[in-house]
Parts: structure tokens; C-alpha cells; sequence
């Protein structure tokens, strides 16, 4: 690189990183404010983008940006206010089931008014053209931008240090609880920064629209861009957000510049993970005070009554009698069915017992599944030893990866798996030559003897409910009741002499194997594999099922995996938007029952 | 329960099939159709309505032999296990005799392994992955579309004939751009040794970088450039190697930009002059072509994209097929694929017996813009049968 390009290539950076800056701060603050994790940031970026272009063929651009900006704060106060408000006392990840929900009710609302061609916006006047920059050609658009981050910045400094309401944001921060003890209104602070976060999100798509088109596919990349800036800046942090943005985005532009363009698929979650391992809040975060009050305590899980299990018990024997009714299309959907309840189950026993939460358990079922494909067809060894076998590469994934994860908690763990899920997914997509990159594997199907529908769902009904049921019996054994009281007091459990970070560590890596025999089951299920097995989307499908179940619960990711899977197969068949209809579902039952599924039934039964 | 009910449907039917002339419904023959619509809707919209208006002019002709054809259309859920299960039901719930669509490569390649075990016929519709016919081509897979080194060979002959010797390439990083990068550089390396690769960009898909790619490529100085870049991607990187004159005094070949999908969005940025696979719909003036565009337009109300070709060919190579093998037998539905001749809106195609792949073609031309929107200019029909390999090549591929 010459010196030259060295320059127009951070000049680049800087623009990616206003651009960055905008979205982060206002998830950052929504998040400091609110704990809410806002999965929809991304879709209220996404609707700035359209309304902008749709407002700027009329008005022209500068008019759009205003516009597009206000129509998103003013969708955001309204979702905060008929939603969000409703749920703020459930379980602090439910707002996350909720906000996903609305994910894919914005998704289809955006194709079903704007159409699915992509919307390139119109040069920005004024900005169109290019002005010499060491002897190159540089967009003056692009210099407007690098301008703009810090503007927005210092405009963000001066409201939260100069303003009272500044005050009040910044104390409800630092504690929430305190903050509403002292006599702030909470109902309106929290709408306001709702609001100003959807704000900032909705300015970031619009100003972005001379660069990029508007498509329905930006929202989840530019969310899961937005959440890896706040977290290596630290939540809540604004100025954070703005120095993370700056890094990821300068090494993004120059791995581009040295040529190592591949490496951007993954870089800014190999920053994420780095940063993490060393800096446990973030560039420029802070220790959480501990939230007090939310959602409560959790209850004791107690011991299944002897009721219980024999009604397990009979609806494991009803489940092998099924084949005897039915050899269709029945089988391979409790197939389906069956894989992902000990997928949700194995996600749970972290989740809820170990109060671990992961966004990224998809690795080891990802891994599981990989493992048992290579070994097949890479490895030659037969079926039934490939999937008995592959499992241990979700084990082993999980006992690498569980290491640096259980040294954190909260958020940033869940966002250390969720970067470490990307980094097996990218090795697994990139390696073309081993693992068939992204068209996977295919091939991988069960032995003969095991090849009818019958034979197989009697296989993964019975390493399905041994696997349930093991897991199950380690939660009431003296390593699952030291684990949860890992959870409810890592302070007491310590002093008593558990060991917690390595009980925690176990119990990372045996619900890491688990998630590897359903991913194992699934592929010969399928007799393929993709990189699909390990994305994100399949770890926030875990997410949901556990968090329609009830996490509180024991059976509940039975549940919520079975309605999940099913609703998945019935809507997706009959219904064009069935996207809509699915959030529209995930969000009544969110209202209906914050305690999710069984969380609700209990209750009734006990009241 | 289930049994039951279904054994008295049947003894109902047998009944009734006895008792009076044979029921429409009973000879209706059932295609399994399944696609990504939400995730490629640009693409599949088009393609649906194509294969729907074909459904329908089957069906008016008299449908196949005297029988109903019936398509069931399903979302396959955008990821290639959820393909398969979708798969399953059409089969097994449905009872379809043949299946068709897919759109990415992966699925198209997770559902023909899915056809190869469960020993169906399907045709692949989409999926421009060179695999699905060849490194992992099976007898029961048919795949329509001119694949990806096809399409980069058709390519080949005018990047030779430029005598450029400095070429850069960008492509997104996936299967699709992978493979078309490759073949480009083997072939243009067969036509003009003396080409040198200079620099390279793998962005990956929807989530390019265009400042910092550009930039790179106008670092490394190349003569010429290649690209297979699409949607979201081409568009930013149109805007801004035109703003930071990438493109000036450079030609660029760029695989597919010329169809409507990738190509329309552009509108006043489309770059001049490119070297493009397309579908020039509203110059093509063959009789096939003009029937498809009046038909089209008047049961849609909107002009044709590519997708629209695709789909409605599709659905034509399923009934052609039942015609020909007098039923749904899948042996004679494979035996009535091997050399299958016949017409599609841009030209007639035979099913080649080797590799099952169709001979369709795509058009090659140059881009150019006209009243603020981008056209195909100076193009002409490519044949898909000049720009396969040998038979030699293909048998080493398929390992036969």
C-alpha cells in the first residue's frame, strides 16, 4: 500500500464508522437505560432506509432524512409503549423473544408495502460528486459522514451531561432501581430513550441510503454489526459505542486494503471475541450494578412428582407407538421435533440452572452435526460410529469455547458465544476444501438398516429421550444443585467451597456435547449439512423455543420446541406472510403468558 | 385412528371409481414446487408468476394426455434442512410425482441428494452451482439454468479478444462467486496466457464494503476486471466505483448484471458499456419469445425478469416431460429426460442425456443507459450447447 492509499483507505474507515456509530449509540442507550436487548434495531434501521427513499423521490433527500428519522421514533414510542411496558417485569431475556418477534413483523410489513426489489436512493445533493484526496477521487458523501458521526456525538454528550433529562438517563443507567425509588417517572424516561434510540437508528438508514440500497435483508446484518460495537465499546457507554465503531471499522477497511478481503466475513466478531477475553466490559464499559427487583429471584427448580415422570414416561411410550399409526410425513416432522427438543433442553440446562445464556449455541449442535458428516465422508468410518462419535466435536467445541465464556456473565457472555458461534461458522464456511464450505456437505445418510423413516425416528426418539433424560437427572444431582446455586449466589457458593467457574465449565461443555448428538441426528436426518447448522439464526431458533417454554421450568424447552417446529411446518405452508404471522404468534404469547408456556400453567394450577 | 380413516377413504374411492366414469380429481398429476419466496423474493416473485401462467396455458391446452397437472407450491424455509423437510411433506403428504424449484445452491444440492435417495425426479430450477450436474450430479437431478462456468465462458471470448494482460477480480465470497472466479481464470488463462490475476476481493455476500473494495482495486492497477458481484453488492459497487472512478478507461465483465433483477435497480447509475449475461425482455423479437411477453403481460400487468423465463421453462420441462413418458413412472420420466427437445421463450434447448443438464443459453451483450435506465445493448443469444465441457471433462467430473 502506498501512503496515499493508506489514507483514503482510513478515510474510508472513518466514513463505515459514523455510519456504525449511529445505530450502536442507540442500542447502547436503549440497553443502558432499559435492559432491553433490542433485537428489532436492526428492522427500525431497515424501515429509516425505506422511508427515506420513498419520501425522497417527492421531497428530495435532505427532506427524506428528517422525515424517515421522526416516522422511526415515533414507531419506536409506540411499540414501547403498546409492548414493551407491558412485559418490563417478565424475565429480562423474554423482551428479547418479544423484540425478535417484532423483527419479523417488520420484515414483512416492509416487503408487503414497499415490494421486494432493492431501492437504491439518489445521490445526496449537494454531496454527489467526488473531490481529489491525494490525488484520488473521493465521494464528497463520504466526507459529510466522517463529519456527521462526531456531530452526532458531541449533540449525544451535550443531552445527557447538560440536560436534566440527560440526568435522569444517566442515573437510571447506573441504577434503575434507584433511580425510580428517588421519584423519576420511568413510564416517560423509558419511552423517551425508546424513542431517541429508534431515532438515531432510523438517521442511520436514512443518511446511509445515497451508499447502499434499500433491501430487506440489511436489518439482521446490521443488528448483529450494531450489537458487536456496543459491546466492545461496553453497554451503555456512548463514547465506547464511537471508539468500537472506529476500530472495527478501520480494521475492516484495511484487511480490504491489504487484500485479505475474506477475513472481513468474520473480523469484527474475532475483535469482539478479543476484546471480551480481555477486557470483560468492554473498551470502555463498567461493572453492572446488579439489577435488584426485576423479574425476581427464580424459584427453586423442584424434583418431577412421580406423577410427572410416569407421565414423561407415557408420552415417551406414546411417541414410539406413533410409527404403528403413521409411516408418513408425521414421522419426519416429530423427527424434527425430537432433534430440536434436546437441542432446547441442552440449551436450557445452561440457560436456566447455570444461568448461562448463549447466544451462540448453535456451534455445538453445528459442530455435532460436521463432526458426524466428516467422519462419514471424509473419515470412512461407518454410519452408526459417525454418530456416536461426531458428538464429541460439539463436546470438545463447547469445552475450548466454554473455557473463556464462563469467566464472564450477563450480556457479555451471551455475546462471547454468540462470537465465537461466528467464528466456528466462518472457519466451517471458508474451508472449502474439508468441510465443503457453503454448500456443505452432502451424502450423509443413515446406514441401510436404518434408512426408513420408521427406523430412524425410533433412533433419534431414544438418544433424544436418554439425552433429555440425562441431563435431567444431572440437574438433580448434588453437580446440578452446586451449579444453581452457582447461579442464584455466586458470592455463598464460593464461600461453602463450590468450584463454581468449573462446575459452570462442565456444565458448558455436557450441554455442548448434547446439542452435538441433536446436530448429529439432524444431519443424517436431512443427509445433508450446511454452514446453516451453526448461524445465528438456528441459536436464536433455540433461543425462542427455550423462551416460548418458559425458562423457569423443566419441560418447558420440550414444549416451546415442539410448538415452535410445528408452527414453523403449518404457517410457513399456508400463509404468505407467514413471517408476520409467526411474530404476531411469538408476541401474543409473550403478552399472554410472560412466565412463557408452562412457566403459565403452573402457576394457574397453583393458584 | 389414522389408518383407519384413510383405509375407508380408500375403500370410498375405489368405490366411487367403479361405480362412475373416472373423477378429474383422480387423474389429476400433482408437481412438488418449492422455493425460497422470503428470502429471494426479487428473484422468486417473477418466478412464480412465471410458472403460474405456464400452469395455466397447460392446462387450457388440454393439460397432460387428457390428465389436470396440479402444481403444490411450498416455502422451503431459506435453509437446505428445512428444504428437506419440506421435501419430505410434498412426497409423502402430497404424494407429488416429480419435484421442482430451489433457488441457492446449497438446497438445490440438499434436495437432489434428497431426490437421489428417495429416487425422484427433480428439476433444479435455480441453483446455478456447476456441482448439482457434475461433481455431484445423480440420475434423478435435471437442472435448467446455464450453470456458472457456463456463463463465464460465454463470457471468456470477448475478455480474451480485449488483450488486456492486468485483471482484477471480485466476487462474493460463496460457492457461486468462488467457483465463477475460478473458471474464469482457468479459461481466460487457456485463451490469453499471458493474462495476469493482480488483485483480488472476496466481500462477503449482501455485506460488501464498497469504498475500501474499490479503492483496493483501483490500487492494484488492473487492466480489466472481472466480476460476478449481484444485487445489494453490484449496486454499491456501481455508486461507488463510478464516483471514484474505478471504471474509467477499464472494462468490466460482470456475470448476470444484465438481467432485469440486478440490472433495473441501477437505473441512472448503470455503468456504460459492461460486458454482461442478462435478459434483454423488451428487445427480443423471436416469435417463441413475443408469444411468452404478450401472455405474460396480459395475465400480470408488469413485463417479465428472468426469474420469469426460468420458472415458466421449468414448469414446460416437467409437463414435456410426463407427455413424454406417458405417466409418472420415475423410470420412464428419466428415460423421457435423456434428449428431450424443446422450446422455451428465448430458444429451443435439449436435455442432454450425459449430465442432465439443459442447453439453455443466456444473452451477452453490453450495458448501456437509456432515458435513466439501464438496457442490454450489442447483445446476442449465447446457446448453452457451444459452452459446456466435453463429454471427457464430464464423465471425470461425475465420476462415471
Amino acid at each position: 500500500m502506498t501512503y496515499s492509499s493508506v489514507l483514503i483507505q482510513f478515510l474510508n474507515g472513518l466514513a463505515g464508522a459514523s455510519t456504525l456509530f449511529l445505530v450502536a449509540a442507540g442500542l447502547s442507550l436503549i440497553f443502558g437505560v432499559t435492559r432491553i436487548i433490542n433485537f428489532a434495531h436492526g428492522s427500525l434501521y431497515m424501515l429509516g432506509m425505506y422511508v427515506a427513499v420513498w419520501a425522497a423521490e417527492p421531497l428530495g433527500f435532505w427532506w427524506s432524512v428528517p422525515i424517515a428519522a421522526l416516522a422511526v421514533a415515533v414507531f419506536g414510542a409506540g411499540v414501547e409503549i403498546a409492548l414493551l411496558r407491558r412485559i418490563y417485569g417478565a424475565p429480562e431475556l423474554l423482551q428479547l423473544l418479544a423484540t425478535f418477534a417484532l423483527v419479523l413483523i417488520v420484515k414483512d410489513f416492509t416487503l408487503w408495502q414497499w415490494g421486494p426489489e432493492d431501492m437504491l436512493g439518489p445521490r445526496a445533493p449537494g454531496f454527489s460528486g467526488a473531490v481529489e484526496i491525494a490525488g484520488r477521487p473521493f465521494p464528497e458523501y463520504e466526507l459529510f459522514l466522517i463529519g456527521f458521526g462526531p456531530l452526532v456525538l458531541g449533540a449525544l454528550w451535550l443531552l445527557l451531561t447538560r440536560t436534566r433529562w440527560g440526568t435522569l438517563v444517566r442515573a437510571a443507567t447506573q441504577d434503575r432501581e434507584m433511580a425510580g425509588a428517588l421519584g423519576v417517572n420511568q413510564k416517560w424516561l423509558f419511552t423517551g430513550v425508546f424513542a431517541l434510540g429508534a431515532l438515531l437508528a432510523g438517521l442511520g438508514g436514512a443518511l446511509q441510503i445515497p451508499r447502499e440500497p434499500a433491501t430487506l435483508l440489511i436489518d439482521l446484518s446490521v443488528v448483529s454489526d450494531a450489537f458487536v460495537v456496543v459491546v466492545v465499546g461496553g453497554l451503555g457507554s456512548i463514547g465506547g459505542a464511537f471508539v468500537a465503531a472506529l476500530l472495527i471499522a478501520e480494521i475492516k477497511a484495511f484487511c480490504i486494503g491489504l487484500g485479505f478481503s475474506q477475513l472481513t466475513l468474520v473480523v469484527e466478531f474475532i475483535v469482539m471475541a478479543v476484546v471480551l477475553v480481555l477486557r470483560p466490559w468492554g473498551l470502555l464499559g463498567r461493572v453492572p450494578a446488579p439489577a435488584r427487583g426485576a423479574g425476581g429471584a427464580e424459584p427453586p427448580l423442584e424434583a418431577p412428582s412421580p406423577a410427572a415422570i410416569g407421565a414423561l414416561l407415557a408420552l415417551c411410550g406414546a411417541l414410539a407407538l406413533v410409527p404403528a399409526l403413521s409411516a408418513g410425513y408425521t414421522l419426519v416432522l416429530l423427527t424434527d421435533v425430537l432433534v430440536f427438543a434436546l437441542f432446547a433442553v441442552s440449551l436450557h440446562f445452561i440457560m436456566g440452572p447455570a444461568g448461562l445464556h448463549s447466544f451462540g449455541h448453535a456451534a455445538y449442535f453445528g459442530l455435532g452435526a460436521y463432526g458426524a458428516g466428516l467422519l462419514l465422508v471424509r473419515g470412512g468410518l461407518p454410519m452408526e460410529l459417525s454418530l456416536l462419535l461426531g458428538p464429541l466435536a460439539g463436546g470438545l467445541g463447547a469445552v475450548l469455547f466454554g473455557w473463556f465464556c464462563v469467566r464472564l456473565s450477563g450480556v457479555y457472555l451471551a455475546m462471547l458465544t454468540l462470537a465465537f458461534a461466528q467464528i466456528a461458522w466462518s472457519v466451517v464456511f471458508q474451508w472449502d476444501a474439508f468441510t465443503g464450505g457453503s454448500n456443505g456437505l452432502i451424502g450423509i445418510w443413515p446406514a441401510p438398516w436404518l434408512s426408513s423413516k420408521t427406523a430412524y425416528y425410533y433412533v433419534t426418539l431414544a438418544l433424544s429421550a436418554g439425552g433429555v433424560a440425562l441431563l435431567w437427572r444431572a440437574l438433580y444431582s448434588p453437580f446440578g444443585y452446586a451449579l444453581r446455586a452457582g447461579r442464584d449466589s455466586p458470592l455463598r457458593a464460593d464461600a461453602i467451597g463450590i468450584d463454581v467457574r468449573g462446575l459452570q465449565w462442565a456444565a458448558f461443555s455436557l450441554a455442548g456435547l448434547f446439542a452435538g448428538v441433536a446436530g448429529a441426528l439432524y444431519a443424517f436426518s436431512k443427509g445433508s449439512i450446511s454452514p446453516e447448522s451453526l448461524s445465528v439464526p438456528r441459536s436464536v431458533d433455540g433461543l425462542v423455543m427455550v423462551l416460548l417454554g418458559g425458562i423457569q421450568t423443566l419441560t418447558g424447552p420440550l414444549w416451546g420446541a415442539a410448538l415452535f417446529t410445528w408452527l414453523q411446518d403449518a404457517v410457513a405452508r399456508g400463509i404468505d406472510y407467514w413471517r408476520a404471522v409467526i411474530g404476531g404468534v411469538v408476541l401474543l404469547l409473550v403478552l399472554a403468558f410472560p412466565q412463557g408456556l408452562t412457566g403459565f400453567l403452573r402457576r394457574r394450577s397453583a393458584a | 385412528m389414522m389408518t383407519r380413516r384413510r383405509a375407508l377413504l380408500g375403500v370410498a374411492s375405489l368405490a366411487v371409481a367403479f361405480s362412475a366414469a373416472p373423477l378429474a380429481q383422480a387423474q389429476t398429476i400433482k408437481v412438488g414446487e418449492m422455493n425460497s419466496y422470503k428470502l429471494f423474493p426479487a428473484f422468486l416473485e417473477p418466478y412464480k408468476k412465471g410458472w403460474e401462467l405456464a400452469l395455466e396455458e397447460i392446462n387450457k391446452a388440454g393439460g397432460i394426455n387428457g390428465r389436470k397437472l396440479e402444481v403444490v407450491s411450498r416455502e422451503d424455509g431459506g435453509n437446505p434442512g428445512d428444504a428437506v423437510r419440506t421435501a419430505e411433506e410434498l412426497l409423502s403428504r402430497e404424494n407429488v410425482s416429480v419435484l421442482m424449484g430451489t433457488f441457492a445452491s446449497h438446497i438445490g444440492l440438499a434436495v437432489s441428494n434428497l431426490a437421489n435417495q428417495r429416487k425422484v425426479v427433480f428439476v433444479a430450477a435455480e441453483p446455478l452451482t456447476d456441482k448439482i450436474v457434475w461433481e455431484n450430479g445423480n440420475r434423478y437431478t435435471f437442472r435448467i439454468r446455464p450453470s456458472t462456468y457456463m456463463q463465464v465462458a460465454m463470457l471468456v471470448p470477448d475478455a480474451a479478444k480485449l488483450k488486456k494482460q492486468r485483471w482484477a477480480i471480485v466476487y462474493p465470497n460463496y460457492e457461486y462467486g468462488q467457483s465463477a472466479t475460478a473458471s474464469f481464470k482457468k479459461l481466460l488463462s487457456k485463451a490469453q496466457p499471458d493474462a495476469q490475476f493482480v488483485g483480488e476481493q472476496a466481500p462477503a455476500l449482501n455485506k460488501i464494503d464498497a469504498g475500501a473494495v474499490v479503492q483496493a482495486l483501483i490500487d492494484a492497477k488492473p487492466d480489466a476486471i472481472f466480476s460476478s458481484l449481484f444485487g445489494a453488492d453490484l449496486q454499491k459497487f456501481v455508486r461507488e466505483g463510478n464516483l471514484r472512478g474505478l471504471f474509467k478507461d477499464r472494462p468490466v465483465f460482470n456475470l448476470l448484471a444484465g438481467e432485469p433483477e440486478y440490472l433495473d435497480p441501477l437505473k441512472d447509475e448503470t455503468p456504460d458499456g459492461w460486458y454482461v449475461t442478462g435478459y434483454p425482455w423488451n428487445e427480443i423479437k423471436t416469435p417463441a419469445h413475443q408469444k411468452f411477453l404478450a401472455a405474460y403481460q396480459a395475465k400480470w400487468k408488469d413485463y417479465p425478469r428472468l426469474g420469469s423465463v426460468v420458472g415458466y421453462s421449468t414448469l414446460y420441462t416437467v409437463a414435456n416431460m410426463l407427455k413424454r413418458a406417458g405417466g409418472t413412472d420415475t423410470e420412464k420420466m428419466i428415460a423421457a429426460m435423456k434428449g428431450m427437445e424443446m422450446d422455451t421463450p428465448i430458444g429451443p434447448i435439449v436435455w442432454r442425456p450425459i449430465d442432465n443438464q439443459s442447453t439453455m443459453g443466456a444473452y451477452v451483450g453490453r450495458l448501456a443507459k437509456k432515458q435513466g435506465k439501464g438496457v442490454m445493448v450489442n447483445w446476442r443469444y449465447a446457446d448453452g450447447a457451444l459452452f459446456l465441457p466435453t463429454f471427457e471433462e464430464v464423465r471425470a467430473l461425475r465420476k462415471e
